[in-house]
């Protein structure tokens, strides 16, 4: 009789086929986790409040803070309508509706950066710089840079919630003396919060990290449009790596915690998360 | 009265045509019919929820044909039940006379007298997430029916539930039934159902609908 039972070599091959997936996966993990650490080992605290006590990197702090704010404002104000178009109807053109919305996400972002001020120089963007506000180079373009990307990956979001909310409870509600209108404020948003707030988050990270459109729209002047992907870029350029690695640190903290609030609200299958 | 008139509908490859039937006023109406016969379909389009291609819907002697939903004065309880997630069990019964912005005291009183008749006052702080199979259809129906509708429509609203909260549900059904208050379309897919229930009993087959006795 032989010594290797067939169940003994099952369970060696089992633990040789798991062992070689977790190697090779697991380096693509080591290195997550070595960029995260070499990070934290090269700088210190003293880094870090150099580097916040530098008014141009405040002010950066503070126009990231606030112009992500009103992107993620802006992006659900087009996200929630499109999204729920796309869900609950069909109307003619809709596939093309659905491809250009996934322009901005598959576009080099330098692409789109360039093509907000080809359009801001075009004639009807200078009349609009003229007679409306100033855009190109100034904080407005910020906005719009982040805008042009946040809100796609909004739109995406708020589909997939629509998606997942039974169209029948609607139609309940206009059996019920609702028109539509109020049949989507009373029953369809609240019933949308989850998506909402990760669409809200993700549109919010997503233009905290922005930075190649802005660069080409907004340029990188300190103290107008410094946003903190600018500030890293800028501090490279001088050679101070300390202060970029603690705004570089600064952002990566605020990410992970965007990526914890968006797990705990539970809105997995967006693909984006 | 529940008339229904050489209705058409059409939905991709699929089509009713010439779908004729009457429910007398205060009458309990089953429609029986296979699955994928057509059945919820004719119902929905009652309701208003799907457009006609062709024929007339009349409810109490109005045509509603192409009515909104909102303007048939319907009460209408889903397979599914479809309650209102983000509400608590009162704020779905109350739904509809909130929409019409009736007094909060009748809202109140026509809250409690639903849950004692539908016995779910234990439940009426309660969200929808948790409530079983039969707790929700009964929330389902006493949504539908809290403005005191002339017409109810019921869609399968048995074949969820298992078969002591369905003896529980028809039991109900049967009361709605003698009170003789609302006519009834309930579609099913059961016999049994149609028997117990139906004072007029419809069987849709190969896209017709005949009587039965």
């Amino acid at each position: 009789m032989s010594t290797h039972s067939p169940d003994a070599a099952g369970q060696r091959s089992n633990r040789v086929f798991y062992w070689c997936l977790s190697l090779l996966g697991g380096t693509y993990i080591v290195l997550i986790v070595a960029m995260l650490v070499a990070d934290l080992a090269y700088t210190s605290p003293q880094h870090f409040s150099a580097a916040l006590a530098k008014p141009e990197i405040r002010y950066a702090i503070m126009l990231s803070l606030v112009s992500c704010s009103i992107t993620a404002i802006l992006s659900l104000w087009v996200g929630v309508p499109l999204g729920y178009l796309l869900s609950r109807t069909q109307f003619p053109g809709k596939t093309l509706v659905d491809t250009l919305l996934d322009i901005p996400i598959v576009l080099p972002p330098l692409v789109i950066g360039l093509s907000l001020l080809i359009l801001f120089t075009s004639p009807p963007g200078r009349w609009f710089q003229e007679n409306v506000m100033s855009v190109t180079y100034f904080v407005p373009s910020v906005i719009l840079a982040q805008f042009s990307v946040a809100a796609a990956f909004a739109v995406r979001t708020m589909r997939v919630t629509f998606d997942q909310i039974n169209p029948r409870t609607e139609q309940v509600a206009l059996t019920l003396g609702c028109t539509r209108g109020q049949a989507f404020w009373n029953i369809t948003l609240p019933e949308a919060w989850r998506g909402l707030l990760t669409a809200g988050t993700l549109s919010w990270a997503r233009s905290l990290g922005e930075f190649g459109p802005i660069l080409i729209f907004s340029g990188a002047t300190r103290m107008r449009t410094e946003v903190l992907p600018t500030t890293v870029f800028l501090e490279l350029s001088i050679g101070n790596l300390e202060a970029a690695l603690a705004v570089s640190l600064l952002m990566i903290v605020v990410a992970v915690a965007v990526l914890v609030l968006t797990r705990t609200l539970g809105l997995r299958g967006t693909g984006l998360i | 009265m529940i008339a229904v008139d050489n209705l058409r509908l059409s939905q991709g490859a699929f089509a009713l045509n010439g779908i004729n039937f009457t429910i007398p006023t205060g009458r309990y109406g089953v429609l029986m019919g296979k699955t994928g016969s057509g059945k919820t379909t004719i119902l929905e389009a009652v309701a208003g929820l799907r457009s006609v291609s062709g024929g007339k819907i009349l409810l109490d002697g109005r045509e509603v044909t192409h009515a909104t939903p909102a303007a048939r004065g319907v009460g209408y309880v889903p397979q599914d039940a479809a309650l209102f997630r983000s509400m608590t069990v009162s704020a779905n019964l109350s739904f509809a006379l909130r929409i019409r912005k009736a007094p909060l005291t009748e809202i109140e009183r026509r809250v409690h007298e639903l849950a004692d008749w539908l016995d779910i006052a234990p439940l009426l702080d309660r969200f929808p997430h948790g409530l079983s199979g039969g707790e929700a259809q009964r929330v389902a129906l006493g949504r539908a029916l809290a403005c005191r509708p002339r017409i109810l429509l019921l869609d399968e609203p048995l074949s969820s539930l298992d078969e002591d909260t369905r003896d529980q549900m028809t039991a109900l059904l049967l009361k709605v039934k003698q009170a003789h208050e609302v006519t009834v379309l309930h579609v099913t897919h059961n016999r049994r159902e149609a028997e117990q229930l139906g004072d007029v009993r419809l069987r849709l087959d190969a896209g017709q609908i005949d009587s039965e006795a």
